[in-house]
């Protein structure tokens, strides 16, 4: 009994930092119609940042400050933020699909530095002993799993909460109206670039803090936590959960992530040894068909966008 | 100094060139980023592999022509492989792109296509496992060139084929009705269809043209490297940094940005190792988008 609540505040924990991505995949595309292929890439980005800021001194490895988890999370925020930042004042000013080539090459690049640059990341073997939140408690599984629910659960809560206000707010209404009508917002006065490369920042932070909260709740990370599969289960919770809609968002990344787990653990239990791989591969296939299929046939989601207007206004 | 690292990037290169003919053509004619475009150049290759194996086990034998470590059983099953996966890329059209292309929202497009890659590479992985496959175990003997370049019969025959294909894709856009009407609707598609282009004509021929070129591209990797379900992902970078380099919608373009892609790419291994060989496509690109966005023959941005 007590072992089924630990594995369930173990799999909500899990759950909602696929959710806090998901809502910062919901500011770009949900909200202002960009369409990322990096999500792995700034997810990376952040859960190695934090890691090098808090991890004990190590030798041979760059980095090991012994920082304050807390300040792990905000730089984490702030590097991934920077660097999309960056990358969308390249390429937002392009057509829309140069942005995807663009992100997709740089998951690419960063999956590189992870593997490569091993004074850095540690390589292949990546980076291990990372302080988790509430480590203290780690000989206790059902608390500690707990504790960490109650604290991504609060991130989670608050994140959702500032996005609702945000998006209802004149900012939200502005990259709608770009996403919706580009000359029509131009002609209003609005620098369309400028608010979608604000947006594409503001969402890729929100992946990195999902990175390093994931990174301080398992205690380590690897280059291949952070491969494409990673991007494409995001975009599949965002999509099925109903894209523009931060419930929906939530609601997807809990959906997916526990179908992905009961097919993973029932492939474990009942497919023989020598054939686990090819039934792994089917998991994908399967997300891959219901992705494509929900595009064609359901591109709303399960939730749908939610119809947002002015406070002011009564609809 | 060696000088063969030039001749093993113009391989690469001609490869990558070959496949980006076929993004190039989709994100013009099309107008999205096919992300699938990488799993037709796999799915090419795992056709060939097995319709090669399939004749050499019913004719016998895996005779080899002359020099080269194939036979015609890997020639003809080559072939009929740019025709299925012609007809792969054609089916992808019918069951999903051509449903979204209705709705006119590209990104969305792109989208599916990133998703139809996943599905597509994870079957391969299903049906052959992840093992690296090969057409033929032999080791050929590369001969010298001159100025310290080698090269097997194998990677010269490839560089003539290639050669062959790009001018015969060069005429064929310029001079056969087919041609001038994809390059009609790649410059102004509402005014081809009123002009009286048959617009799903072209869009069946830049799928089939783009498909088979993609199969031809991989079947070269799988018989100069090896052949594995991630081959068509892995280059997916180099094809759509050689398209937007060479400048969307320019067949010769395509094929210009391959060979400098992969020079660039086998130089940087000379000078950084092979660490990070795949970042240099990632280079190229975000250089093309900040100098010259249209890229080197491409007219529009």
């Amino acid at each position: 009994m007590l072992d089924i609540l630990a594995y369930a505040a173990f799999f909500l924990v899990t759950a909602l930092t696929y959710g806090i991505i998901c809502l910062g995949l919901n500011v770009q595309w949900g909200q202002t119609g960009l369409f990322n292929v990096g999500v792995a890439g700034f997810v990376a980005i952040g859960a190695y940042v934090s890691a090098l800021l808090t991890t004990p001194e190590t030798a041979g490895r760059f980095g090991g400050f012994g920082l304050p988890v807390w300040f792990g999370w905000i730089a984490a925020m702030v590097v991934s933020g920077a660097a999309a930042a960056l990358i969308g004042a390249i390429t937002l000013r392009l057509r829309a699909d140069y942005l995807a080539i663009t992100t997709f090459g740089i998951a690419i690049a960063i999956q590189l530095v992870a593997l490569n640059a091993e004074t850095l990341t540690g390589g292949p073997f990546g980076i291990g002993f990372i302080p988790r939140a509430f480590g203290g408690l780690e000989d206790r599984p059902i608390i500690f799993n707990l504790a960490n629910l109650a604290m991504v659960g609060t991130v989670t809560a608050l994140l959702y909460y500032a996005l609702e206000r945000l998006v209802r707010s004149p900012w939200g209404r502005v990259l709608r109206a770009i996403r919706e009508d580009e000359a029509a917002a131009l002609s209003l006065g609005k620098n369309a670039n400028l608010f979608r490369i604000q947006a594409f920042a503001l969402g890729s932070a929100i992946m990195g803090l999902a990175g390093a909260v994931q990174a301080h709740f398992i205690g380590f990370i690897a280059p291949e936590n952070y491969i494409s599969t990673l991007t494409f289960q995001v975009w599949a919770m965002l999509i099925i959960g109903g894209s523009g809609n931060n419930r929906g968002a939530l609601l997807g990344a809990v959906l997916v992530w526990g179908l992905w787990s009961v097919t993973g653990a029932m492939l474990a239990a009942f497919v023989p040894g020598e054939y686990q791989a090819r039934a792994a591969a089917l998991q994908i296939v399967l997300i891959g068909v219901a992705l494509a299929a929900l595009l064609v046939l359901r591109p709303r989601g399960l939730l749908g966008e939610e119809k947002m207007i002015s406070r002011f206004l009564k609809g | 100094m060696n000088l063969q690292f030039i001749a093993d990037g113009l391989i690469m290169g001609a490869l990558i060139g070959l496949g980006a003919i076929g993004v190039t053509l989709t994100y013009s004619i099309l107008r999205f980023a096919n992300f699938a475009h990488g799993e037709f150049l796999a799915w090419g290759t795992y056709f060939t592999l097995a319709l090669a194996s399939g004749f050499g086990a019913m004719f016998g034998g895996s005779g080899t022509i002359g020099a080269l470590s194939f036979g015609w059983p890997v020639l003809l099953a080559g072939i009929l492989a740019a025709l299925l996966t012609g007809l792969l890329a054609l089916v992808l059209d019918r069951i999903l792109f051509a449903k979204l292309r209705e709705r006119g929202n590209a990104i969305v497009m792109v989208m599916a296509s990133f998703g139809a890659s996943m599905a597509l590479r994870s079957l391969l992985e299903f049906f052959f496992t992840s093992e690296p496959a090969y057409f033929s175990r032999d080791i050929q003997i590369a001969s010298p060139l001159g100025l310290g370049i080698r090269l097997t019969p194998d990677q010269v025959f490839l560089l003539g084929l290639t050669l062959v294909i790009v001018i015969v894709m060069e005429r064929f856009m310029a001079l056969s009705p087919t041609g001038r009407a994809m390059r009609a609707v790649s410059e102004n598609p509402v005014l081809a269809r009123v002009s009286g282009v048959d617009v799903d004509h072209v869009i069946r021929a830049t799928w089939m043209i783009g498909g088979a070129l993609a199969c031809a591209a991989g079947v070269m990797l799988g018989i100069t490297v090896q052949i594995r379900p991630f081959m068509g992902f892995d280059l997916l970078l180099p094809l759509f940094a050689a398209a937007i380099l060479g400048g969307i919608g320019s067949v010769p373009g395509a094929v210009i940005g391959g060979l400098i892609v992969g020079v660039a790419e086998a130089s940087a291994v000379q000078i950084v190792g092979a660490d990070y060989r795949a970042a240099i496509a990632f280079l190229i690109l975000i250089a093309v988008l900040l100098v010259k966005p249209s890229g080197l023959f491409g007219a529009r941005t």
